[in-house]
């Protein structure tokens, strides 16, 4: 849905640049150029310790809070080293709350969602890229445009057409709206034009549909834009709150973040489930961002998301 | 790719439907109409809509009736609606300039080839991935008025205890502060991606000319970084107008309506209280002030930004 994009007229590509951070940082890795030939103390680290150390804290506490004992939670000044760790809050997290079934709920949603965008806007993509047909540039300028509007000016009456199929409080109703991203159609149709046409037409000439060369052609050249495509639409499925808070109400049903709130709202004070609940929640997309890191940050510069 | 020429069409009519078939304009839609479809049915039918409810006196299940303007005139004397947008506006003008700000400061200091700085800018990065809901259940804790570590910490420098997302005066300030932490990394990386691109020529120049470091930011990095900065407001700004979620979780616009939110006092209308048609109208104003907002930005920007082509 909308409300992520890179407002028209901004250059995704040149946002795209971020890139070069990360593989100039990775190159340091492998030659040991740079990072190990800079100085071992610089002024700049009495800076950027602080910096760190805010934003590692509240994580680190999290952690912390996830392994003690309801009663060390409830000690002021802070029990700041619990002991022993309490690691069967996790367990009561699974066994007092669906928290499994939330898991699973998201994980099917979020799946469906990626898999439907990959291909959806990719069939799209290509026909705005590579093919002339009737109305191509009118209903591209108007998918453009839904670019630009705010999810929730679109809220209410996707809520009565949701309803109006049956679909609220299914599954169905956090996918089907968000099967097919205006921001998927745009990014893909922008990497199939830079691709040299030239392998397409003699591949053409030789017979193959558009189908093949789509998937036997262009989509094998296309990895680095459909992993953009798929780590932000990742990234905004997992995490998203409002749709699923109107459109889901039993908690079978609920979403990961939805759960949460449910849980946060019952147990508002058993602050050890809450934490270890939390850190659960969190897991899936940490991992994914340190495996791929790269795309990630391509794909939040391009898009403009944050989580 | 073995795929076999095809044979010649059998008779005439047959291959005009073949050649129809076959044509772009056929293939062109086939390929496109799924999204093209979706996005029409749940994002341009839904504005039509929208606008259309706003005329309307409805909740989300019964048939509407035409009410004119009178939602809109409704707004113009709504002490709810006005504390919202007030707080929506203050909420976006602490927001914007703090984690812009911030996000450059951090950018310059995490550009310098020193050692660790991988380790900094993953520490910076990792709360861009996070959702609002983890963010916040996380800060509840943090800052909570009894147990917190925030207060703890404070208190050892002689401050507080404070109330944070419990206090009239300071819950909004909170959540602002709470935002600024999980979007610094977006900023970041912008701006990591901006000052990469920085031409290292023009560095070296400015160095030969006896730039100092003041003035090298002052005359060369801050003017490259325009074009960054302007998308960075202008995004920032979009989003700060349409802050949700934390509010939802932390305050439910509270203490009192001390966090009421352009959106959270949309959402209340719409799915609580049922009057969709007058949240249609709200959605609307909120639509138009992005939208106006975002041009202003934009017609500002073109006059202050250098764009390096």
């Amino acid at each position: 849905m909308s409300g992520s994009t890179t407002p028209a007229g901004l250059p995704v590509a040149e946002l795209a640049e971020e890139n070069s951070a990360e593989r100039s940082h990775r190159g340091s890795r492998g030659s040991g150029r740079e990072a190990s030939g800079g100085f071992l103390f610089s002024p700049w680290h009495l800076v950027l310790i602080p910096v760190a150390v805010a934003m590692l804290i509240p994580m680190v506490w999290m952690l912390v809070t996830s392994v003690e004992t309801l009663h060390e939670t409830q000690r002021f000044p802070p029990v700041l080293l619990p002991h022993p760790l309490r690691l069967a809050n996790y367990s009561d997290v699974l066994s007092q709350t669906p928290f499994a079934r939330w898991f699973v709920n998201t994980v099917i949603v979020t799946v469906a969602t990626v898999a439907g965008n990959l291909l959806l806007c990719s069939l799209a993509g290509y026909a705005f890229a590579r093919i002339r047909f009737f109305g191509r540039d009118v209903v591209f300028i108007a998918i453009l445009a839904t670019l630009m509007i705010p999810f929730q000016v679109v809220m209410i009456p996707t809520f009565i057409i949701v309803h109006d199929l049956g679909l609220i409080n299914t599954l169905p109703a956090l996918i089907l709206p968000n099967l097919a991203q205006a921001f998927g159609i745009f990014l893909l149709r922008q990497f199939f034009r830079t691709l040299p046409v030239e392998l397409e037409e003699a591949a053409r000439i030789d017979g193959a549909s558009r189908l093949s060369v789509l998937f036997k052609i262009v989509l094998p050249l296309s990895g680095p834009a459909l992993a953009t495509l798929a780590v932000i639409t990742f990234l905004w499925t997992w995490n998203d709150f409002l749709w699923p808070l109107i459109t889901i109400y039993s908690p079978g049903n609920m979403t990961l973040q939805l759960g949460l709130t449910t849980f946060q709202g019952t147990h508002a004070s058993s602050w050890n489930l809450l934490m270890a609940a939390n850190v659960m929640s969190m897991l899936p997309v940490l991992l994914l961002f340190f495996l791929a890191q790269r795309y990630f940050i391509r794909g939040i510069a391009t898009s403009g998301l944050k989580g | 790719m073995q795929i076999p020429h095809r044979s010649a069409g059998p008779g005439n009519a047959g291959s005009r439907i073949r050649r129809i078939l076959e044509s772009d304009h056929v293939a062109g839609w086939a390929f496109a109409f799924p999204a093209v479809f979706l996005i029409f049915v749940f994002g341009i039918v839904p504005l039509i809509w929208s606008a259309l409810l706003s005329f309307q006196q409805t909740n989300l299940i019964a048939p509407g009736r035409w009410v004119g303007l009178a939602n809109f005139r409704y707004l113009s004397h709504d002490a709810l609606f006005r504390q919202s947008v007030i707080h929506s506006l203050v909420y976006t003008a602490l927001f914007v300039p703090i984690s812009v700000a911030g996000g450059l400061f951090a950018a310059i200091a995490l550009n310098r080839k020193i050692r660790g700085v991988r380790l900094y800018r993953t520490a910076v990065f990792v709360p861009v991935v996070l959702s609002t809901i983890a963010t916040a259940i996380m800060f509840l804790w943090l800052l909570d008025p009894n147990f917190g570590l925030v207060n703890f910490l404070l208190g050892k420098i002689g401050l507080g205890p404070y109330g944070f997302f419990n206090s009239v005066n300071g819950a909004l300030y909170s959540i602002a502060g709470m935002t600024v932490w999980g979007w610094i990394g977006f900023d970041v990386i912008i701006y990591l991606a901006a000052l990469q691109s920085i031409p290292q020529g023009l560095v070296e120049a400015a160095e030969i000319d006896g730039a100092r470091t003041w003035g090298m930011f002052r005359h060369i990095t801050l003017p490259l970084l325009g074009p960054a900065t302007l998308f960075l407001v202008v995004w920032s700004s979009i989003n700060a107008l349409q802050l949700f979620d934390e509010v939802y979780l932390l305050t439910s616009g509270g203490p009192g309506t001390s966090t009421y939110v352009v959106v959270y006092y949309l959402y209340t209308l719409a799915f609580q209280q049922g009057v969709a048609g007058y949240a249609a109208a709200i959605a609307y104003v909120l639509l138009v002030a992005i939208l106006s907002l975002t041009l202003v930005q934009l017609w500002v920007g073109k006059r202050l930004v250098y764009y390096a082509s």
